[in-house]
């Protein structure tokens, strides 16, 4: 073997191999450090903003994204109250949807059902998952277990690259011949397999939508088993964390049956099978010439045991944010904090053998249907221990009613009564007269929009400084919030009513031509939709409050006194990293976890808060000072 | 090619992407690939189903071993039962350090998976002259549904195949304990997919 040489470096020797790779590495340094002082580094810049790897980046990604389709499914749904307030009056505003879909500002009802199927679609899979899990749960998991980034980098990259152009295949199917989907966002066959061409297009668009959510829960669930700090035990986690990890394993084991039935349908309407298509039908008059023999039940059972379980994907993320945000806004641990996990794992398992309570009226028979009201009357209990629980957590809580925690504690009456409304649903005998009416909407929106979208709301407000350095202004956030819990109960507490006189849900007219509905739709219908609009002003001020902080942010403007802890929190996302957090990497050292999540108000101790990462319980800090390991701040300030 | 390289922040590494975290005992690609495979049992589950109802609901259901050619899904069988062989294979002498005998044996893996393919080719193009097509019946809409999706999961098998053969084997030099974990992450994959045609061949063809 040849011998190596020797260089002297300084007043060493050292060989020149080693010598020479030693080299590299601190050019490497150098040159890290340069591009640090230009705030970023030295990725090319669209692999730092488009396809970026950085859990943080790519959360703000899903998030930007998910509330625009948040925001367009929203106007979708001013289009259909603008009809159903006042059926067949001329708007100009109907004029945006094209010739095809409205003669002289009235809107047709073909476009009615396209308009409603795609403002499902839109709400649930392109707007409160994405904002939930990819946005929320992207940010924050990482962070609150004190990991560097997600397990998978580049498999979170490619899925938000899966969800955008599932979006895209969506929203272009609205110039699809013969429009968009038009058979609701739960696409029963066999009306969805002989629809136009756009429904095709919403069964690719879900394709990608799956795939997305699958590569985003193998992320998070390998990320929060091996990646969690160091003294991170399970019951340490911050109740947002287990919130996600549940909704994790939701999403990977119930997409894939839709998958199989997005497969199927497609098969149907491709290659003219007849998965869902039983024999003998007549369309317009003329029998259809596929083989039959399909069971249009298969869809619905496929469906649902999904979709199911989806209903819980949008309510969970929600509750663990409402979670954070009490504990913090109570200054107290959240109460029955076990309990709540327990039930949270709980109500991830029932939730896959309730499905069938959305199908009470198919005639699957009376046996069967005892055994999905029993399971619905079970998953239920596990509902009202969270939320219990977060009632009781305010109690003897010196409260901070900060915008964030106004959303929070609107939060819980609301999933009150989306929850307990449900409990009649759950039981078949009533659900005979309520299924497919205005109650299930008033049911299904009372949990989603006051409920989830308001935990959203809240969750921006919260961790907004966390990602930008500054504070959304507190005024337009109460202007935003009262304005918006006025306007989106006098949408949505009539439909109770229309529901149990009996009124349709997917009606074009809202019930006006109907004798049993008439009086109740004329009484209703124009006040609902007039706190519609409402609701649209409400966001307005929501709108510029976003988006004038977030580009002042992105100019550099942080907000002076802020510090790394505006809420004084004790989770490790605000309290282990600085805020904003470093342009890449989230810790300049990896946090070690000494204690629960929320250390609240300790009796016995000095401090009135002590973060998950602090050995010992600090002296007690300036308010809003930063409560960083002391080597972490001097690397940031030099 | 390697984010990681080229990012080249010592905080950026992920832990427990090579060696197993002491208290889950996998590393990260390993409880990953666990979990796909997971969402991968519900959608073969989901469609075995379908095949159930849809089966017991039909008046009539024509009987697999008439319709299709069974000695050579009993040939592709065994052909696919090979390659679970050579891909376990692979690992151990990765395992041991050989590359070479490693790359032979992936080699073996992806010329069982093409001889599987070419066999499906022929069967498909039987069927189509006999005038079967997945409009013909449910049967043949569902034989032709799971296969072709099974046939899609081999065909993604020998494209990441061809990957650790090629380009991915540099890996080989820079670390290969991260190379042969990857192998065993893809063989895991292979495994199933051989499972899923071990559950597909009798459910179509006898019975
Ligand atoms: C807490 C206990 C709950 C019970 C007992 C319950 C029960 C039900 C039942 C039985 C139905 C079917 C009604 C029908 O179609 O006739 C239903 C519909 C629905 N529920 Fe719930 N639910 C509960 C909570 C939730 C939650 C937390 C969410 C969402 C975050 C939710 C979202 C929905 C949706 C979206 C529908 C309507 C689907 C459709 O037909 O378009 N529910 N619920
Ligand atoms: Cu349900």
């Amino acid at each position: 073997m040849a011998l190596r040489r020797q260089i002297r470096v300084g007043s060493q020797w050292m060989y020149a191999d080693e010598a020479h790779k030693a080299l590299r590495e601190a050019l490497r340094v150098m040159e890290d450090e340069k591009g640090g002082e230009h705030g970023g580094h030295h990725l090319p810049w669209i692999r730092r903003y488009v396809f970026s790897t950085d859990h943080k980046w790519i959360g703000i990604q899903y998030g930007f994204t998910a509330l625009l389709f948040l925001l367009l499914g929203f106007c979708l749904m001013i289009l259909m109250r603008l009809q159903l307030g006042w059926p067949g009056t001329a708007f100009s505003v109907m004029k945006v949807l094209g010739e095809t879909r409205q003669s002289g500002g009235v809107l047709l009802p073909e476009a009615y059902n396209q308009l409603g199927a795609m403002h499902g679609t839109i709400m649930i899979f392109l707007g409160i998952v994405p904002l939930a899990v990819g946005a929320f749960g992207n940010y924050l998991v990482p962070l609150q277990i004190g990991a560097p980034d997600m397990a998978f980098p580049k498999l979170n990259m490619i899925s938000y690259w899966c969800y955008a152009p599932g979006g895209l295949i969506m929203l272009a199917s609205f110039f699809a011949p013969g429009g968009t989907a038009q058979s609701g966002w739960t696409s029963y066959p066999p009306l969805s397999v002989i629809a136009s061409q756009g429904q095709t297009w919403w069964l690719v668009g879900m394709v990608f939508l799956i795939t997305s959510s699958l590569l985003g829960s193998v992320n998070f669930i390998v990320t929060i088993v091996q990646l969690r700090a160091k003294g991170l035990s399970y019951m340490r986690f911050p109740f947002f964390v287990h919130a996600q990890f549940v909704t994790s394993f939701l999403l990977l084991l119930a997409f894939p049956p839709l998958e199989a039935a997005a497969v199927l349908q497609l098969m149907d309407r491709v290659a003219g099978t007849s998965f869902f298509m039983p024999s003998g039908l007549v369309v317009s008059g003329q029998a259809l010439t596929n083989a039959g023999g399909g069971n249009p039940l298969l869809w619905q059972h496929l469906f649902w045991f999904l979709a199911h379980p989806e209903v819980y994907v949008l309510i969970l993320p929600a509750m663990g944010i409402v979670a954070e945000i009490i504990a913090n806004g109570t200054r107290k641990p959240l109460w029955g904090y076990k309990s709540m996990v327990f039930a949270t794992v709980f109500l991830g398992f029932m939730s896959f053998v309730v499905w069938a309570h959305h199908m009470f009226l198919t005639g699957m028979g009376t046996t069967i249907s005892a055994f999905f009201q029993t399971t619905t009357m079970i998953i239920s209990i596990p509902s009202v221990i969270i939320l219990s629980s977060l009632f009781l957590s305010l109690w003897g809580g010196s409260i901070r009613f900060t915008t964030p925690m106004l959303f929070a504690l609107a939060f819980l009456p609301m999933f009150g009564i989306g929850g307990l409304t449900g409990l009649p649903l759950g039981l078949a005998a009533t659900d005979i007269h309520l299924h497919d009416t205005y109650y299930v909407i008033g049911h299904f929106h009372y949990v989603v929009a006051p409920g989830t979208i308001f935990a959203m709301f809240g969750g921006i407000y919260y961790w907004f400084p966390k990602a930008t350095g500054r504070k959304l202004h507190e005024g337009w956030g109460r202007v935003h919030f009262w304005i918006s819990f006025v306007c989106i109960n006098g949408i949505f507490f009539p439909m109770f009513a229309q529901g149990l006189a009996g009124v349709s849900r997917r009606l074009y007219d809202g019930g006006a031509q109907y004798a049993h509905a008439k009086q109740i739709a004329a009484q209703t219908n124009p006040f609902m939709s007039v706190c519609a609009i409402g609701l649209l002003v409400a966001q307005v001020p929501f709108i510029f409050n976003f988006l004038w902080n977030a580009i002042r942010a992105a100019l550099g403007h942080r907000d002076e006194g802020l510090g790394s802890n505006p809420w004084e929190a004790t989770t490790m996302e605000w309290a282990a990293t600085t805020s904003p957090p470093l342009a890449h990497g989230n810790f300049e050292v990896l946090p070690v976890v000494y204690r629960g999540p929320y250390e609240y108000n300790v009796p016995g101790e000095a401090a009135e808060f002590i973060p998950q990462h602090m050995p010992t319980a600090p002296e007690p800090a300036p308010r809003g000072g930063s409560l960083l390991p002391s080597t972490a701040v001097a690397m940031r300030e030099n | 090619m390697d984010a990681h390289a080229s990012v080249g922040h010592a905080e950026l590494e992920i832990p427990y992407n090579v060696h197993p975290r002491p208290d889950t005992g996998v590393y990260n690609a390993k409880l990953g690939i666990w979990l796909f495979l997971a969402s991968e049992v519900m959608l073969f589950g989901a469609l075995f189903s379908s095949l159930i109802l849809l089966r017991t609901g039909a008046e009539t259901w024509p009987r697999g071993y008439e319709m299709l050619n069974v000695p050579l899904a009993t040939f592709n069988t065994f052909i696919l039962i090979v390659s679970s062989v050579t891909v376990v294979m692979a690992w151990s002498q990765l395992r041991l350090g050989n590359l070479k005998k490693g790359r032979i044996y992936i080699s073996a893996t992806i010329l069982c998976a093409l001889i599987f393919l070419v066999n499906k080719a022929f069967e498909y193009g039987h069927e189509f002259r006999e005038h079967n097509f997945p409009k013909t019946n449910n049967f043949f809409a569902i034989y032709f549904t799971l296969t072709g999706l099974h046939g899609l999961h081999i065909i993604g098998g020998v494209i990441v195949f061809l990957y650790f053969l090629g380009p991915g084997a540099k890996m080989w030099a820079r670390d290969p304990e991260r190379y042969t974990n990857r192998i065993e992450v893809v063989g895991l994959y292979w495994h199933f997919v051989d499972l899923v045609w071990i559950f597909l061949f009798p459910v179509l063809y006898l019975m």
